[in-house]
């Protein structure tokens, strides 16, 4: 139909672009893992697997994974328990005001996340808004001092940015459901509450996977929140693949961390991707 | 075409001469939607039992009457009461009523057993209840080899079956059917029309069935109500509204017709040359004449049958197997459309035909 040159015009960039901004950089990083670097500061090209041998080794590196996961892990339940609710209400109940409501959600999208990240240090710091208003109405004598620079803190901020991210898949598996099947389950003598567990949620899971899948992967790999305001005891793995990569200059065993971190990932996608599968009909 | 009336039907158009108790009430329900008056003031009656049928075309209001007797709509005005229940207050979880939907409606995330079994689970029947009458309502409608497949792997007239068999399955003591059978294709709705009467009939169960196809209505309803721009045009038995439509749309709208427009003086209708004895007082009236009460006579037979008779040009035949459909301009403006046996050839006929079957009908006034 169309002709050979056409179709090699078409399709090349989009292959180039992913060779170069992808596929390359991952090999060099695949490859940079197995390399080391030599008391001169400078990179050793011969192979052996002694990055991964460190981070099995060294309690830091897999201790901080670990966290990294349970933060994100934290930040997708709250996000879930924010988002379903809020995408449920909005899909059923909104009637007119849908669609402003819709976009109120989408707005803080637009809002750059370093932002969002410094308005919470405003409000959580010791001399923050929420410090500040609970000494006002002697709630407390002292400053609250878990609020900031904590997990606590980079939980939050995550939550409150990833929320969107988890909202709007939920909305459009919500808003994919034949609304006759809810009319079908209310003539067959279900309840409203029987209804939604037995047929609303079931349907709209694949929407749920999706959005714990978006939460957990960006929350996961995130540096900013945690650089922030997590202090010490919220450092996240990026945290440490930065300054790998950065001032303590060891690029091998960043490049290591990070691609035990991609295989992670890919896997959880994979892994998603085949449970939202099974869960959709259509 | 009537064969489905039921034995001792009423001639009358009132549903209380039926021997059978009155189920539901519908009372001077009204719908609006903003200030567009989709029902105004229906009042209908359904018996035990009963097969009615709601006809009327799209945007005449009778899906919106079936869903507000499911529940899915409030009405405006009005009352809905299933004996000494007021129904209309009721959520629709809490009626005793079933609904077989225009699109079926099956769980997609659910077995058809699963489906069928739905309303039982929420009741919380006993489970060997639930598996016992699930297997006997997928018996019933022969879906029973079917049990443990997604309904996207089943054909169409399967999920008709299954959406079927999940309503009837409850015991419903009213089922709502909207349209189940417009998405069939003509051979399959035709088998599934006979299926569905004869099922009704078995279960014994109250059936309101909505469909703007009058074939369908004929051949199914113990009764039919004719629904126009959300008023009820006539209520009645398919052989009444057939040989004795109340107004000129019940007429047009079920079968063929040729609707007269006479004048009535001194107990004699005038429709251009066409002269009969009526008994109406004097005054413009409209009559409706079926096409197969128009007989093709010899020229030569001129015995006094008491017909009404006329000499015209055939100006077109349709062809409809047995019969055809026949026009025929008997100039003076008047064209009348006639049933005949196929292969009559002439090319100018004589028709007759008896006074009493002209009709006299209302006149449907336009309404928005």
């Amino acid at each position: 139909m169309f002709s050979r040159a056409y179709r090699t015009a078409v399709t090349l960039p989009p292959v180039l672009w992913v060779t170069a901004f992808l596929l390359i950089p991952y090999a060099l990083m695949f490859c940079y893992s197995f390399w080391s670097v030599s008391p001169a500061q400078t990179i050793v090209h011969a192979w052996n697997l002694a990055n991964y041998n460190t981070l099995l080794k060294i309690d830091v590196y897999w201790q901080t994974l670990l966290r990294s996961m349970w933060i994100a892990a934290r930040v997708t339940i709250f996000s879930l328990l924010l988002g379903y609710p809020l995408a449920y209400f909005l899909s059923f109940y909104a009637g007119r005001r849908k669609d402003l409501l819709y976009q109120l959600v989408i707005i803080p999208l637009w809002v750059s996340y370093l932002v969002r990240a410094y308005a919470w240090k405003t409000i959580l710091g010791s001399d923050g808004v929420l410090n500040t208003l609970l000494q006002y109405v002697h709630l407390t004598k002292h400053p609250l001092e878990f609020l900031l620079y904590s997990p606590f803190a980079v939980v939050l901020t995550l939550t409150h940015i990833y929320t969107p991210f988890t909202f709007l898949p939920i909305y459009a598996a919500l808003e994919h459901i034949p609304r006759n099947l809810v009319e079908a389950s209310h003539d067959l003598g279900a309840t409203p509450a029987q209804t939604f567990w037995k047929v609303i949620f079931p349907l709209s899971i694949p929407g749920v996977l999706a959005g714990a899948t978006f939460a957990f992967v960006l929350s996961l790999g995130d540096f900013l929140a945690p650089l922030l305001l997590g202090g010490p005891s919220g450092i996240m793995i990026s945290n440490i693949v930065v300054s790998l990569f950065g001032a303590a200059y060891n690029w091998p065993l960043g490049a290591a961390i990070s691609l035990c971190m991609l295989v992670l990932v890919v896997a959880l996608l994979f892994f998603s991707e085949r449970l939202e599968k099974k869960w959709s009909f259509s | 075409m009537a064969s489905t009336l039921t034995s001792g039907a009423n001639s009358t158009t009132d549903a209380n001469s039926t021997a059978k108790p009155t189920l539901l009430h519908v009372r001077n329900v009204a719908k609006n939607f903003g200030k567009n008056a989709v029902l105004r003031d229906i009042s209908l009656e359904i018996a035990e039992g009963e097969f009615l049928t709601i006809l009327g075309e799209s945007g005449s209001g009778k899906t919106t009457l079936l869903r507000i007797i499911a529940g899915f709509e409030s009405a405006s005005s009005g009352e809905i009461w299933m004996g000494e229940e007021r129904l209309d207050r009721q959520p629709p979880y809490r009626r005793r009523v079933n609904t077989v939907f225009q699109h079926y409606a099956l769980f997609p995330h659910l077995t058809v057993e699963e489906n069928v079994a739905y309303g039982l689970r929420v009741a919380k029947r006993p489970a060997a209840e639930i598996a016992a009458r699930v297997g006997e309502a997928l018996e019933k409608v022969k879906m029973a080899t079917f049990a443990k497949a997604k309904p996207s792997k089943i054909s169409g007239g399967q999920q008709q079956r299954v959406a079927l068999a999940r309503a009837l399955v409850n015991r419903p003591r009213l089922l709502l059917l909207d349209e189940p059978l417009s998405a069939l294709d003509a051979n399959l709705r035709r088998q599934m029309q006979v299926e569905l009467k004869s099922l009704q009939r078995e279960v014994g169960i109250a059936f309101v069935f909505v469909t703007h196809d009058q074939e369908e209505a004929m051949v199914m309803s113990d009764r039919i109500a004719l629904l126009r721009s959300g008023e009820l045009e006539q209520v009645a038995t398919p052989r009444e509204i057939y040989s004795r439509p109340a107004t000129a749309y019940a007429a047009q709208f079920i079968g063929h017709t040729n609707l007269l427009k006479g004048d009535v003086k001194a107990g004699m209708a005038r429709c251009s040359s066409l002269l009969w004895a009526v008994q109406l007082p004097d005054g413009s009236a409209l009559f409706s004449l079926r096409p197969e009460n128009i007989r093709v006579v010899g020229a030569v037979n001129l015995a006094g049958s008491g017909g009404v008779r006329i000499r015209g040009k055939v100006r077109h035949r349709a062809f409809h197997g047995a019969t055809e459909l026949i026009r025929v301009d008997c100039g003076d403006g008047l064209v009348l459309v006639v049933r005949t046996p196929s292969g009559i050839m002439r090319d100018e006929i004589d028709l007759e035909f008896s006074p009493s079957d002209a009709v006299p009908v209302r006149e449907s006034p336009e309404r928005s």
